[in-house]
């Protein structure tokens, strides 16, 4: 709150360094939104303006970072609209009450971490092709909650749903990608078998 | 009360995130020791949170961020000199 009574008393350049932590977040959650590079960050930006010309109307009331997505994803709502791109898998929150099959990738043999394997740019694309797979109401939330790391609470305020239905499409979403992914990341594994076990 | 591998599922988020309650988490274990398939779903299940994580797979576009400074400036100038936002 400090940064921002500053950047409203006048010190405008301090703005920079309060959007900074945000911006990761902002592009992502708009991506996830609108799946196109070029317009997440076209969004991305108007978000930051929005933000900026309104700053002082926040009050508060949630973190700033919660406060700046809920911008964000109006504004993505809004371009999704006038570039008429709203799929079928909106963001309505009945589709919560929808049941699916969510079996799980039965296997036995990944269980390891494939960690090193990251640094190959395959694996990369694996997992971003299959969060982008996901039907939108999921990936949003797995972009908050899982990449960003953002808690339950937070993500619930940034996509204006409730806590339980953050919990239900976290469930739903890993279920989905474990089944798409497991199979697909048993190639991955690393020569030497490193054991990711200790159950929490 | 005994468990069932899927009741299991039902829960693995859940239990990932600590989220269930001491009873139910008790039960879970006690089904784990034993499934060797529920063992493997959590594992992998926690496996792909961990991977999708990592900051390597998702990457803003590059110069993403010198572009998005950029444009605050020209707001900054714009909005004028003397008067912040409001």
């Amino acid at each position: 709150m400090e940064c921002i009574r500053r950047v409203l008393a006048g010190e405008r350049h301090l703005f920079h360094e309060l959007i900074r932590p945000c911006e990761r977040s902002i592009y992502f959650l708009l991506f996830s939104l609108l799946k196109n590079e070029t317009e997440a960050e076209d969004v991305a930006q108007e978000t930051v303006i929005k933000v900026y010309q309104n700053l002082d109307k926040f009050r508060g009331e949630s973190q700033f970072r919660t406060w700046v997505l809920s911008i964000a994803r109006n504004e993505g709502l809004a371009r999704m609209r006038k570039i008429g791109n709203r799929r079928e898998d909106s963001l309505d929150a009945r589709t919560d009450e929808q049941t699916g099959d969510y079996t799980p990738a039965i296997l036995t043999s990944w269980r390891e971490i494939p960690a090193d394997a990251l640094e190959q740019k395959e694996l990369g694309a694996i997992l971003r092709a299959a969060i982008e797979g996901l039907p939108e109401i999921y990936r949003n939330v797995v972009l908050l909650r899982d990449i960003e790391e953002m808690d339950i609470r937070e993500t619930a305020a940034a996509l204006g749903i409730s806590e339980a239905s953050v919990k239900v499409r976290l469930h739903r979403a890993r279920a989905l990608l474990q089944r798409v992914l497991a199979p697909q990341l048993k190639g991955f594994a690393p020569a030497k078998r490193r054991w990711f076990g200790g159950r929490a | 009360m005994r468990i069932d591998c899927k009741h299991v599922w039902e829960h693995i988020s859940a239990y990932i995130e600590n989220d269930v309650d001491s009873v139910l988490r008790a039960e879970i274990d006690r089904h784990l020791e034993t499934c060797e398939i529920c063992s493997a779903v959590l594992d992998s299940t926690r496996n792909v949170v961990i991977l999708v994580a990592d900051d390597r797979v998702f990457e803003l576009p590059a110069g993403f961020s010198e572009r998005l400074h950029s444009r605050i400036d020209r707001e900054l100038e714009e909005s004028g000199g003397e008067k912040p936002p409001a």
